[in-house]
């Protein structure tokens, strides 16, 4: 129960941050957010060693019995690890913006507020067991995300970033949601560890590969995969500590983190291994290449965190192939899940740190753009040792933790090509080739991105603050985890025992029954001269040459039109295609005119009702019980006819009114003929009251432009009216001929005088039998008549003056 | 040059009484016969129209004082009402009851409160049809 609670913790927290504000404004009110994070870092660390063991720890809140929905927390070492990660960096990040933020200029409590839901979000997204719950979190993520990336509301970018960032993750959660209720469908459960049980039935689904894609969708969307990384560029917008916390230790790993969660599920698929593998490397590729295009130091590294989470993600799909293998705890496939968790924890520690000193740079040299600045590295020599410490553990140099997890990243990717299924054969060997060019470039924008930075000439006297060292409280957080890239790197078996192996477990739960079959020893030398090792010095060495030359081919990137790129896309799919076309698209029919929308919804009927006739074969004649047909009847339709054509052909229109009168009479008669006196009478009456009412609108058109004109011939209203016209005719003339229940009206007959004491059945039905209606009748009636006084007598301008 | 309406104004006088009893015979007769409260009110509200065009609405007005919109609502009411006598017999709504008299003058008569009914729609009728002359009539 309380290890449920704990998720709410910080949203719980939130709701006392703008009373700290406002009441206790001489203290930053970081501080009294930070201690939510450590309180949480604290509690999940006592998790820690049951974990390990390889035992999972499961609370449960219902929140809809009768969905079957609760508010599951369940830790095991995938979500205990996202736990910790959450709430660490996260106290990191508090403690970083309390000297990033001003205490006086910024709006603290909104901000406050934003990043602890983002907190609860996330941790509910790691712990949740129950998808329904899972997706709420997740989408929870979402619009603190917004909310966070939109901070600076008054600034376009913000605004521009926040709404790209929502549409892209918003969409893919939708997908999810989707893909989450066919796999509840599958397995009749909502529990992700009962349809892990049953993963060998759901397989064989046909839904199977639609819930698939659609929960890859989700999670390519939210962690930023190709072709939707485009928001996260944008998303630097936001302040720096968000970026360092949302935009690339957390919330982007809630899709890699899904991908993992979802794999004992999905991995038997072939569809899964390419597309996971596939997509992965990619992203990777790509989002390293252009990354070396950025100028801005945010821009470098949202491109950095794109391609790192590719590479994550093609470890996983790497992972799934152990599914396929006999005997995979013998085989090198078993490296790729645990290279995968180690370096999400890597990049969690390396990315943030160099978020953090962009910040810095940024906070104290008043811009981000590559190109004004250089030469910081003697005013700013601890920021320098952060970056460079981080830089090169990005690159994949030793003694950094990046070394370790790109060593093992390339021995997953060499593993592929002993894989068989799949046409993995034939294209196997192109993933290591690819992934080593993308490290080649990944080592190039490392060290763009700190060298261009810090050394060189640079023109310091131009930047628009004078550059000094950042304040020690800012400091603090990149240093920590600076500290830890390098300790990771010496002592990685310790992670792997206590947090990487039991994480190992949750994603290949078939293959290892506790934490300690997993056999894996990291080391930085194997004592031997491996495949991998040849390939980093070929990464480092192509690498140098390239940074070295990279004035000279920077160029390249100009090349590239930026007419086709996919931001364009996005620009035109969201302002072209939605706003301009399907804009212009509703314009076309829905123009206001009440003639347009009447032809559409008559025509509309008519064709429904005559194809259904026809469709159904339900139109029948039959002239059994028709009675003969007299001469004075002819004579009346006839006048009926030519008094209906008057009206339609009618010049002017007191012929078509003298010639509605003329219709209204004879239907009158019709009714005297067919021995319905009632109707005859008040035919008669209301006919003479609406022809004065029709000459009465008449008599006050406007003088201007009433000119007497005969109604133009429209061929399409034409149609729509005999359309409606032979609509109406067939339907009556095939209900009558297929009477399949007798009338009631014997009963009426039987029962008029004994019943209800009366003589005129029609009376007695409209008082008695069904006085119901009438009582409601005589409402319309009444309402009829105020409304005609109250808009007559009521005459409001149009500020509500009576005029 | 205001003209002199003599004749119209004389006849609409004898006819209009002649229309308003025609009227309340067809409400009455209206269980048994043709008519009923609806075509009764419809013609009792021309018989107030041939007043008001043989002379204005003002001295009509003056005639017979009668706020429309009071006996719309009476009417509404008296139907309402009518309706749900039953219920506090414990019937179902709209139960209508009726038994046959020997009244002084009329001899045996049936009283049904199904005429009682009928009498709110009359109301209604009268009350709305005047409402809605009335009204585009004054209006300028």
């Amino acid at each position: 129960m309380f290890q449920v609670l704990c998720i709410f913790i910080p949203l719980l927290a939130a709701l006392f941050m703008p009373f700290f504000f406002k009441k206790i404004s001489s203290i930053h009110t970081g501080w009294f957010v930070l201690v939510v994070p450590i309180f949480l870092v604290i509690y999940y660390a006592m998790f820690v060693p049951t974990i390990s063991k390889g035992d999972s720890v499961i609370a449960q809140l219902d929140w809809i019995p009768s969905l079957g929905i609760s508010f599951v927390s369940y830790l095991d070492g995938l979500s205990l690890l996202f736990s910790i990660l959450i709430s660490g960096i996260g106290a990191l990040v508090v403690l970083y913006s309390i000297f990033y933020l001003d205490r006086t200029k910024e709006q603290l409590h909104n901000f406050y507020i934003y990043l602890l839901m983002f907190m609860c979000a996330m941790l509910g997204v790691v712990q949740s067991d129950n998808m329904m719950t899972l997706y709420l979190f997740w989408e929870l993520t979402s619009i603190s995300s917004f909310l966070l990336i939109g901070y600076w509301n008054n600034r376009d970018k913000s605004r521009f970033g926040a709404l790209k960032s929502m549409m892209i993750t918003v969409a893919g959660g939708m997908m999810m949601l989707g893909g989450f209720v066919l796999l509840s469908i599958m397995g009749d459960t909502f529990s992700i560890r009962e349809l892990i049980g049953q993963a060998a039935e759901i397989a064989t689904n046909d839904l199977f590969a639609v819930a698939l894609i659609l929960i890859l969708l989700g999670a390519f969307t939210k962690s930023a995969q190709f072709p939707f990384y485009i928001w996260l560029p944008d998303a630097m917008e936001a302040p720096t500590p968000v970026s360092a916390y949302l935009h690339s230790a957390t919330m982007v790993k809630a899709g890699i983190y899904l991908v993992a969660r979802f794999t004992p599920i999905f991995a038997s698929s072939e569809i899964w291994i390419w597309l996971v593998t596939g997509i992965g490397l990619l992203t990777l590729t790509w989002g390293s290449f252009f990354a070396l295009k950025q100028t801005d130091l945010k821009g470098i590294l949202a491109f950095s965190t794109v391609s790192q989470l590719g590479l994550i993600m093609s470890l996983l799909g790497v992972g799934a192939i152990a599914f396929h293998v006999d005997g995979a705890q013998d085989t090198i496939f078993k490296y790729a899940a645990f290279a995968a968790i180690f370096h999400l924890i890597n990049h969690a520690t390396f990315k943030g740190s160099l978020f953090m000193i962009a910040g810095i740079v940024d906070h104290e040299t008043g811009t981000r753009d590559i190109r004004k600045l250089g030469g910081l590295m003697s005013i700013m020599p601890v920021s320098f040792t952060v970056a460079l410490i981080g830089s090169f553990s990005m690159a994949g140099l030793p003694p950094f933790n990046g070394f370790l997890s790109k060593e093992m990243f390339l021995t997953a990717m060499l593993s592929i090509t002993e894989f068989e299924l799949f046409n993995f054969t034939t294209w196997g060997i192109l993933f290591p080739i690819i992934a080593w060019i993308a490290s080649v470039f990944t080592f190039i924008y490392s060290f763009y991105f700190v060298f261009k930075t810090f050394t060189g000439k640079g023109q310091v006297d131009r930047l628009p603050h004078k550059p000094h060292e950042a304040p020690v409280g800012m400091l603090i957080s990149p240093v920590i985890l600076a500290a830890l890239v390098v300790v990771l790197f010496f002592i990685p078996n310790v992670v792997a025992d206590s947090f990487i192996k039991p994480a190992v477990m949750a994603i290949q739960p078939f293959l290892y029954s506790s934490p300690g079959q997993i056999d894996i020893h990291v080391a930085a030398w194997h004592g031997h001269i491996t495949t991998e090792l040849l390939m980093t010095i070929g990464i480092i060495a192509l690498g140098l040459i390239l940074f070295l030359t990279l004035s000279k081919w920077q160029k390249v990137y100009n090349l590239f039109p930026s007419k086709l790129t996919l931001n364009n896309l996005y620009d035109f799919i969201i302002y072209e295609l939605f706003d301009r076309w399907v804009g212009g698209f509703s314009g076309l029919y829905m123009t206001g005119s009440i003639r347009r929308y009447l032809s559409y919804m008559l025509g509309a009927i008519s064709i429904s009702v005559i194809a259904t006739l026809f469709i159904q074969d339900a139109f029948k004649v039959t002239l059994v019980g028709a009675t003969p047909i007299r001469v004075y009847q002819i004579i009346l339709i006839i006048v009926l006819v030519i008094g209906t054509i008057a009206t339609v052909f009618a010049k002017s229109r007191i012929t078509s009114i003298v010639s509605l009168g003329l219709v209204g009479y004879t239907v009158s008669l019709f009714f005297v003929m067919f021995n319905a006196p009632d109707l005859a009478l008040t035919q008669l009456v209301i006919e003479t009251i609406s022809v004065a009412l029709f000459l009465l609108a008449f008599y006050h058109l406007p003088k201007y432009k009433k000119e007497e004109e005969r109604t133009r011939f429209r061929f399409g209203r034409a149609f729509v009216s005999i359309a409606v016209g032979a609509m109406v005719t067939l339907v009556a003339l095939s209900a009558h001929s297929q009477k399949l229940i007798g009338s009631i009206s014997e009963y009426y007959k039987e029962t008029v005088y004994s019943l209800a004491g009366g003589g005129n059945i029609v009376n007695v039905i409209l008082v008695d039998y069904r006085g119901f209606d009438t009582l409601f009748e005589i409402a319309v009636l009444s309402i009829a008549g105020i409304a005609i006084f109250g808009m007559i007598k009521l005459r409001l301008s149009r500020k509500g003056e009576k005029l | 040059m205001k003209t002199n309406d003599v004749i119209i104004q004389f006849t609409a006088k004898l006819v209009f009484f002649m229309i308003f009893f025609y009227a309340v015979h067809i409400f009455f007769a209206g269980h048994y016969t043709p008519g009923g409260g609806f075509v009764g009110g419809l013609v009792t509200a021309s018989a107030i129209v041939l007043l008001i065009v043989a002379f204005d609405l003002k001295t009509v007005q003056t005639i017979l004082p009668i706020n429309y919109i009071y006996m719309v609502a009476s009417g509404l009411i008296l139907a309402l009402g009518t309706a749900a006598i039953s219920m506090f017999a414990g019937k179902p709504f709209f139960t209508h009851y009726f038994d046959y008299y020997n009244l002084p003058i009329l001899g045996k008569t049936s009283l049904h409160t199904a005429a009682l009914f009928d009498l709110g729609v009359y109301l209604v009728v009268v009350g709305v049809t005047m409402t809605i002359i009335q009204t585009i009539g004054e209006d300028e």
